[in-house]
């Protein structure tokens, strides 16, 4: 877990909560095969909420997002991203895809395309952005995450923090109005954890709605304004940062928190 | 820099060690000889006897080809001269007479011998067509125009006729596409493509051939038309290799994409079309080609035998082709696929710019093995009676003055073969360095 967002000066007076609704989710079920992963699920964010999801592996939290941006499809209830519903019609889910940013575990990015390609491949090709516009838009976001030098190189010649900001500022050039992040430092070295977590937490300065799958706890105290714990694919229990970590109620989450900053 | 000495556990280093350089056994070529040749005495050995088996065959080889004969004109010829180097005795050599007598038979067959110019300006332009395509960090993509119009130019120039007719399959496309964009102005994209093509093929079957009629009343431009029976040789072979080549990479990546469809027609059209024609011999496919077929034609029509060919080696290609892709499709992780999802990338935009340029990179190695199976496969027309460079041979071989030749005609053939195979393989090599992008 890292340390660096304890050390640092939150700002945020930028970080408001409006009362616009984000993301719906209502009565939401979804089964694998004869699987029910995600039980129940009622959800709605805020524009400008920035909500945390934990729980151990398996609790369906992963699942959970994933259905927002229509990567899983989901079999009962209903979800509504930014006004559009998501149903089978590809043209809605296409529009909730546009405005729906995801960070991966694995980055998932482009290995065959340079830095700067990666980056300019979507605002191109799906939102028509003239290429020299959709470059500066790009190299932008390559300074703002601070790797604006490794624009020409390949996603392999790169070390995992540096990736994950790369996908990071992939998935901001396209203008988001919501962020999804799949346990985004996951799969990273301990020492590379921070720079991705510094990342999300100037966006979270600038008021970006996130929904951020994580087990950095020192990340959701700080910036969350919602924990969201998981468990068994149901909504076990979610409350402000402070009170979730230090009075948390339900035996499950107790046990969780007591399992993961134990030592 | 002091060792550490077991007793102590504290230990810091004052100075760092500088890279040095390796020891010289391990380097230059006294190094790599030690390193892969005399590293063991087992290994020594296999390098000495694999030594030795290579002077003996070079020794037997090398003697026989190297032989004075390629101005006789026939097999005795060849026997006097070798006799008389040899001092008199019967001599042992090869005879390249008949390759220096018969070398442009093995290249264009019987095609009319002042029309020669039409097949080597039709291969020429060929390297200029593919230029953009297989070097396209080196040649200007502008060129790829050319590319686009040369599969009409290939066929005018091989087979002749009225310049009429290339351009009138030409414009079926443009038909096809007016039909697409007029019909998608007002109906969904399902039925634009499909009044494209229908369109497309009213223009083929049915309008076409009065229009090019026609137009070659009016303005008769063209080249001497050559007669399918007239092709043979390598240009035989390369024709149709080439061909098939080309037409069975697309159509093996809507094949191998389809047999991964949601769409359950889709796919099961796919997998009984791959299952289908791979379950098949290429030679069944060729017989059908060349006698089957005409049982289904209605009387009088004239389907050209290259064509029936053409087609049938594409498909066979096509099957395999498919198979080779998926397998690239499959090694892709599924992460691939939901970044270009999770972007907002639709079907096609994500298999275009995502899916196919790494699957495709993947199956390199794949692909170009099936090129070179197809282009070697076309050595079985023979057997259906086309006059490929193996069909010739028998040809030349019941000549009197050749009659009891056979090293030499299928020596020299293999060697062409082997050229354009192991160029392909080199150039996939190459290929896969220049796309090779960084560690994973």
């Amino acid at each position: 877990m890292s340390e660096l967002a304890e050390e640092q000066d939150i700002d945020r007076s930028k970080m408001t909560v409006s009362d616009e609704i984000a993301v719906e989710i209502i009565k939401m079920n979804k089964w694998y095969g004869s699987f029910h992963v995600l039980r129940d699920i009622d959800l709605t964010v805020n524009r400008g909420e920035r909500i945390v999801i934990a729980g151990p592996s398996g609790s369906g939290k992963s699942t959970l997002i994933r259905c927002i941006n229509a990567l899983e499809e989901h079999q009962k209830g209903r979800i509504v991203v930014d006004g559009t519903e998501l149903s089978s019609d590809l043209k809605n889910i296409d529009k909730i895809r546009r405005e729906v940013g995801m960070v991966f575990q694995h980055f998932n990015l482009f290995p065959h395309l340079s830095i700067l390609e990666n980056l300019t491949l979507a605002p191109i090709w799906v939102r028509k952005t003239p290429r020299k516009e959709a470059e500066e838009t790009a190299m932008h976001f390559l300074e703002k995450v601070k790797i604006p030098e490794q624009a020409h190189k390949y996603p392999g010649q790169l070390s995992g923090g540096q990736q994950q900001r790369v996908a990071i500022a992939r998935s901001l050039c396209m203008r988001p109005r919501i962020m999804l992040f799949d346990e985004p430092t996951s799969a990273l070295d301990p020492e590379m954890i921070a720079e991705v977590l510094d990342t999300m937490i100037e966006l979270a300065q600038e008021g970006m709605t996130m929904l951020c799958v994580t087990h950095e706890m020192g990340f959701a105290r700080k910036v969350a304004n919602r924990v969201i714990f998981m468990d068994e694919g149901q909504i076990v229990e979610q409350n402000e940062p402070e009170e979730f970590f230090n009075n948390p109620q339900n035996p499950r989450t107790q046990l969780f928190l007591s399992q993961i900053l134990g030592h | 820099m002091s060792g550490t000495h077991a007793h102590t556990v504290g230990f810091t280093r004052d100075t760092m060690i500088p890279q040095a350089d390796p020891p010289m056994t391990s380097v230059g070529a006294i190094g790599w000889a030690h390193k892969n040749l005399f590293s063991t005495w087992f290994n020594a050995i296999v390098t000495v006897a694999s030594l030795a088996l290579i002077f003996y065959v070079l020794a037997m080889i090398v003697p026989w080809a190297i032989s004075p004969t390629w101005e006789s004109s026939s097999l005795s010829e060849c026997r006097d001269i070798l006799a008389a180097a040899n001092g008199g005795e019967s001599g042992h050599g090869a005879c390249w007479g008949v390759i220096r007598e018969r070398w442009v038979q093995l290249m264009f067959g019987f095609y009319p011998s002042h029309l020669h110019w039409r097949p080597v300006a039709a291969f020429i332009l060929l390297g200029v067509a593919l230029a953009p395509v297989l070097f396209s960090d080196k040649v200007p993509a502008k060129l790829l125009y050319f590319t686009l119009a040369y599969p009409f130019i290939f066929p005018w120039l091989l087979w002749g006729g009225t310049i009429w007719a290339p351009l009138s399959v030409a414009a079926g496309f443009g038909v096809g596409y007016l039909a697409y964009r007029i019909v998608s102005a007002v109906a969904g994209d399902l039925l634009s493509v499909l009044a494209g093509v229908v369109a497309a093929l009213v223009w083929w079957l049915v309008l076409s051939g009065y229009v090019v009629d026609a137009l070659a009343g009016l303005i008769p431009i063209g080249l001497e038309p050559v007669q399918s029976r007239d092709f043979g040789g390598f240009m035989l072979s390369i024709t149709i290799g080439v061909v098939a080549i080309a037409a069975s990479l697309p159509l093996g990546v809507l094949l191998a994409l389809g047999r991964r469809s949601d769409l359950l027609i889709v796919r099961y059209l796919s997998v009984g079309f791959i299952e289908f024609i791979r379950g098949v011999p290429l030679i069944t496919l060729l017989f059908v080609a060349s006698t089957l077929l005409n049982i289904f034609m209605p009387p009088g029509t004239d389907f050209d035998i290259i064509l029936r060919v053409l087609i049938m080696v594409t498909l066979f290609a096509t099957a395999y082709m498919a198979e080779v892709i998926r397998g690239g499709l499959a090694a892709l992780p599924k992460g691939q696929y939901e970044g270009a999802d999770s972007l907002g990338l639709n079907y096609w935009q994500a298999q275009r710019l995502i899916i196919m340029p790494q699957a495709l990179k993947i199956s390199i190695p794949g692909i170009v093995s099936t090129f070179i199976g197809v282009f070697k496969d076309t050595t079985l027309v023979s057997i259906i009676g086309l006059m490929d460079p193996l069909g010739l041979t028998n040809g030349i071989r019941a000549d009197t003055n050749w009659n009891g030749i056979v090293w030499e005609l299928y020596g020299f053939i293999a060697l062409v073969f082997f050229v354009f195979c192991f160029s392909m393989s080199r150039y996939s090599m190459y290929l896969e360095r220049r796309l090779h992008t960084g560690r994973k």
